[in-house]
């Protein structure tokens, strides 16, 4: 009974870090969907020079580098530079562009995949370069990334537990004031933020499932080996 | 004297060292079918995407009408919103319906009103045959259906000149006919067009102009007529007695 009655009494700070990290990973991922994009555009259709001096190098970077030293070095290393910014900015930066690192992988391949032929037919009928990608390639592209962006919200979303060693009062740090507070229930304490995570992780997944079972493309489904018939599999 | 929608003068094209093209001239029309034929490898589809600047020519001149294509200073999407391409895989837009994948060059390049887009574009496509697909996506039809589509999206932009790379040579063979069909419905209705394409039937009944090319130039040009029976080199009709054997068309 003790213990239910702990897990009552600390789930509005449980909660209120919940939040935290849900606004985090709601950064993150924004910052990362939309550079994301830039840098794939930029990795398949941009100059030689921006590829190999800007994109390249950035992406080579901030996939390298662990997450934690990434946000140790913004947030550390900014006072360095003589500029201020919070524990919770220098999180979102660290990882936000750590993310856009990896979800421009997401979209170029995504990108690449699409056939030439549909960047062909999009400039044939005097569609400019921003009107092919904005009409009729990203539409495509995006589909095509849901199942692998749905690993990444996966990751980032955890990864925002690391934000606690800045000193963010995220769910893992609230949940770290109550082991403290109350002496050692560190087992229990840990297990309810466990379990936050992985509903969070769940419902995220399922809803990008159903998102991408809303948009998928009639006639052009990915068909598993069951659905299909033994003669489309030879 | 009907005029000329499209010339083509001297157009030159280099892969690397492959000299693809080597000084094309040719002019089309209003009104009228030219269909060019000649091997695999000999430059057709790239004079194709030559003209309405997939791929930019090295060197040499191309005018629609009054207007030179090849030169940098026009604007090429407006050039390209009035020559429809049909191409031999079709590459209608995947993630669109039947509907959208004609309308939407109307509603992106051409800014037209929804409403009126959407008339024009159902006008095209029952012109087409296919007034009752609007819904399905492409991966739904069949290949006939799906370039069937790709003509009603080329007309929809209300093309002065239509090109086809090869239209049909990635259709079963029952299905060729509903897109020759279709093709010779616009040649009536006096659409311009030029076409490559290896069917020898069509090219007999339909063109106006027969164009023989081999190695980057043009070997031989004529009407139908004249190429088929009666073509001044040996080299024309060694190639066009070899396709007719192969796809028909002797017997029109």
């Amino acid at each position: 009974m003790d213990q239910l009655n702990l897990i009552w009494q600390g789930l509005p700070s449980l909660l209120s870090g919940t939040l935290v990290t849900i606004t985090l990973t709601i950064y993150f991922l924004a910052l990362g969907f939309i550079l994301g994009i830039l840098l794939a555009l930029g990795r398949v259709y941009g100059s030689n020079f921006l590829k190999l001096l800007i994109i390249r190098p950035f992406e080579r970077f901030f996939r390298a580098v662990p997450a934690l030293v990434l946000l140790f070095l913004f947030y550390f290393g900014s006072s360095f530079f003589h500029v201020e910014i919070s524990a919770f900015m220098a999180a979102i930066l660290a990882m936000g562009l750590r993310s856009a690192a990896y979800q421009s992988q997401i979209f170029r391949g995504a990108i690449q995949s699409i056939g030439k032929g549909q960047m062909k037919a999009a400039r044939s009928i005097g569609m400019n370069t921003f009107q092919s990608i904005r009409y009729i390639i990203l539409p495509q592209a995006l589909r095509l990334s849901i199942p692998s962006w749905a690993n990444e919200y996966a990751v980032v979303l955890k990864d925002s537990s690391l934000a606690y060693a800045v000193g963010v009062t995220e769910l893992l740090r609230q949940g770290r004031y109550i082991v403290a507070r109350t002496f050692g229930n560190a087992l229990l304490i840990y297990t309810v933020c466990a379990l936050i995570y992985f509903i969070l992780v769940f419902v995220g997944n399922q809803t990008l499932k159903i998102l991408e079972e809303k948009y998928k493309i009639p006639g052009y489904e990915i068909k598993t080996k069951k659905d299909q018939s033994v003669l489309e599999r030879i | 004297m009907p005029n000329v929608i499209l010339r083509a003068e001297n157009v030159y094209k280099k892969y690397g060292k492959l000299e693809v093209l080597k000084g094309i001239s040719f002019q089309v029309k209003q009104g009228e079918t030219t269909v060019i034929i000649g091997p695999s490898g000999t430059g057709k589809s790239t004079l194709l995407t030559c003209i309405n600047q997939l791929t930019p020519p090295d060197k040499g001149h191309i005018w629609l009408e009054d207007t030179e294509i090849t030169n940098p200073n026009t604007d090429i999407n407006i050039i390209r919103s009035s020559i429809g391409m049909v191409f031999q895989h079709f590459n209608l837009f995947t993630h669109l319906s039947v509907l959208d994948n004609v309308r939407i060059g109307l509603l992106v390049v051409k800014k037209t009103p929804m409403k009126e887009a959407t008339e024009i574009s159902m006008g095209k496509l029952n012109e087409v045959g296919l007034g009752d697909k609007i819904d399905a996506y492409p991966a739904e039809l069949s290949g006939g259906q799906q370039q069937r589509v790709s003509i009603a999206r080329a007309l929809a932009m209300n093309p002065k000149l239509i090109l086809f790379d090869e239209p049909t040579s990635a259709l079963d063979p029952e299905l060729i006919g509903e897109v020759l069909n279709v093709m010779t419905k616009l040649a009536e209705i006096g659409m311009t067009m030029v076409v490559v394409s290896h069917e020898m039937g069509f090219a007999r009944a339909v063109a106006n102009d027969i164009i023989f090319m081999e190695k980057g130039v043009i070997v031989e040009e004529g009407k139908p007529d004249k190429m088929f029976n009666d073509s001044e080199n040996p080299r024309t009709r060694e190639f066009l007695h070899k396709i007719t054997e192969l796809y028909g068309g002797k017997t029109e």
